[in-house]
């Protein structure tokens, strides 16, 4: 059995925060890049110059990439011969009140009707996975409100099979528009129960915007989606172009024979994340 | 589409010339407030209470900045999604407010006061706060300091950049802007 001091994992989830907001991942500067190129339309290359600027900005001034910066979301790898001195819960908490206070993070977190600011951005929004072995794997995302307000789930009926699944997602990404911040990503979640395709779109937002599913089947549906929503033409931020989706990402789950969950979680363009392994 | 550089506040003949699409560098003051300022305004203009700020001419930013890091007057600043202001907004604009920046679509009693206003919505890039930080000089809470992030500020900003999204002639440019 491995024993992990509280501190290391405090510090650890305090940078995770400071530098999720702080950096834009490698791979969305990629997608930028390429996406900026491919664009005709001049105010869609202009949106990608900006948001190219406010990322050279964000890492020179240390200013946060966006203001909204999001509840905190993990998704933590819990080795089943593992422990975390004091509880691994609570650590991840603090390691948030850290680092959103240390790093000038704005607080969202409130009640859901006196709205009253937690003042500290906790609780988190942590989900556990146990697994084999003794190491701890913490995902932080930071999902901003705008973005997740225009995600939702539905449950279809089985005989609606990919075509319901493809026309609800576009009929949301077309619905949600220019809110959410586009170029957007796309999580989508199939199968499991009700909760469960959730929590799976949510986690498909973690991988890599430029890799490809293992499965080719699924990895062709992803392609299918991203060129449908693209054909929309709503652009970055809404204005016009080729580019509303910078990746579709799936993640799925055997499922009751009675249903079809689905779950489609929208994340806005700078995908903040990051992860550490203990 | 052209370019304007305006200075607060706006007067009619300033929003009559802009067109949707149009690019506008904007100096002078605006003010922020985003869903709980917004819902206090409304509650205390129903109370018959004056507002912390003069509406007439002005301009109100959708927007909830990041603590200020020391030596900035403010932290990361770009726009929140504005349709949960669509519940407030006509009735400012009645008042003499005479734009908002923020970014995502409107609904119809906004765009309709608008119309009846001669009053503007402007888009500003989502996401880019590190960015629209720049061009900000000087913040200072003048209501609400509870809400904290949500208390209304008084900016002082410099060529601040949008994007006419809707107009006061009907335009919009998510409607025109499709590729």
């Amino acid at each position: 059995m491995r024993t992990i001091q509280r501190d290391t994992v405090v510090d650890a989830v305090a940078k995770l925060c400071i530098d999720a907001n702080r950096y834009l991942p490698a791979d969305v500067r990629r997608a930028f890049e390429a996406a900026q190129a491919n664009e005709d339309n001049p105010v869609a290359r202009e949106v990608f110059r900006q948001l190219l600027e406010n990322a050279d900005l964000a890492e020179e001034s240390g200013l946060p990439l966006c203001q909204d910066t999001g509840l905190a979301v993990l998704f933590v790898e819990v080795g089943e011969n593992l422990v975390v001195e004091g509880g691994i819960r609570d650590a991840i908490n603090e390691g948030v009140r850290k680092g959103y206070a240390e790093g000038f993070l704005r607080k969202s977190a409130c009640d859901p009707f006196t709205r009253a600011n937690t003042g500290d951005n906790t609780p988190a929004i942590i989900h556990f996975d146990l697994v084999p072995g003794e190491s701890l794997k913490i995902s932080f995302m930071a999902k901003g409100g705008g973005s997740e307000n225009m995600s939702r789930v539905t449950m279809l009926a089985p005989s609606q099979g990919f075509e319901g699944i493809k026309n609800f997602i576009l009929d949301r990404v077309a619905e949600a528009g220019p809110n959410p911040c586009p170029p957007i990503l796309v999580g989508i979640g199939i199968g499991g129960t009700f909760e469960n395709a959730a929590i799976l779109s949510k986690k498909a937002l973690l991988r890599e915007l430029d890799d490809t599913h293992p499965d080719p089947e699924i990895a062709a549906k992803e392609n299918e989606l991203l060129g449908l929503i693209n054909d929309l033409g709503i652009g970055p931020m809404g204005l016009g172009g080729k580019t509303t989706c910078l990746a579709v990402k799936i993640a799925m789950a055997p499922v009751h024979l009675a249903s079809l969950p689905l779950a489609v979680n929208i994340q806005c363009h700078s995908a903040r994340h990051k992860e550490v392994t203990l | 589409m052209a370019e304007y550089h305006l200075t607060t506040p706006l007067t009619d003949e300033d929003v009559t010339q802009l067109k949707s699409g149009d690019v506008v560098f904007i100096s002078g003051t605006i003010y922020t407030a985003r869903d709980a300022a917004h819902k206090r305004l409304v509650d205390a203009l129903d109370r018959g209470e004056e507002l912390p700020f003069d509406l007439k001419g002005a301009i109100v930013y959708y927007v909830g900045p990041t603590p200020p890091p020391p030596g900035r007057p403010i932290g990361s600043a770009g726009p929140t999604t504005s349709y949960r202001m669509d519940a407030y907004a006509p009735r400012l604009h009645s008042l003499g407010l005479k734009a908002s920046i923020g970014k995502g679509r409107r609904n119809d009693e906004v765009k309709q006061a608008l119309k009846d206003n001669t009053a503007v919505y402007f888009g500003a890039t989502g996401g880019a706060g590190a960015l629209l930080s720049q061009k900000i000089k000087a913040a200072e809470i003048v209501a609400y300091e509870d809400l904290g992030p949500e208390a209304i500020r008084a900016l002082t900003v410099d060529e601040f950049p949008v994007t006419v999204i809707n107009d006061s002639h009907g335009g919009e440019l998510y409607v025109t802007a499709k590729r």
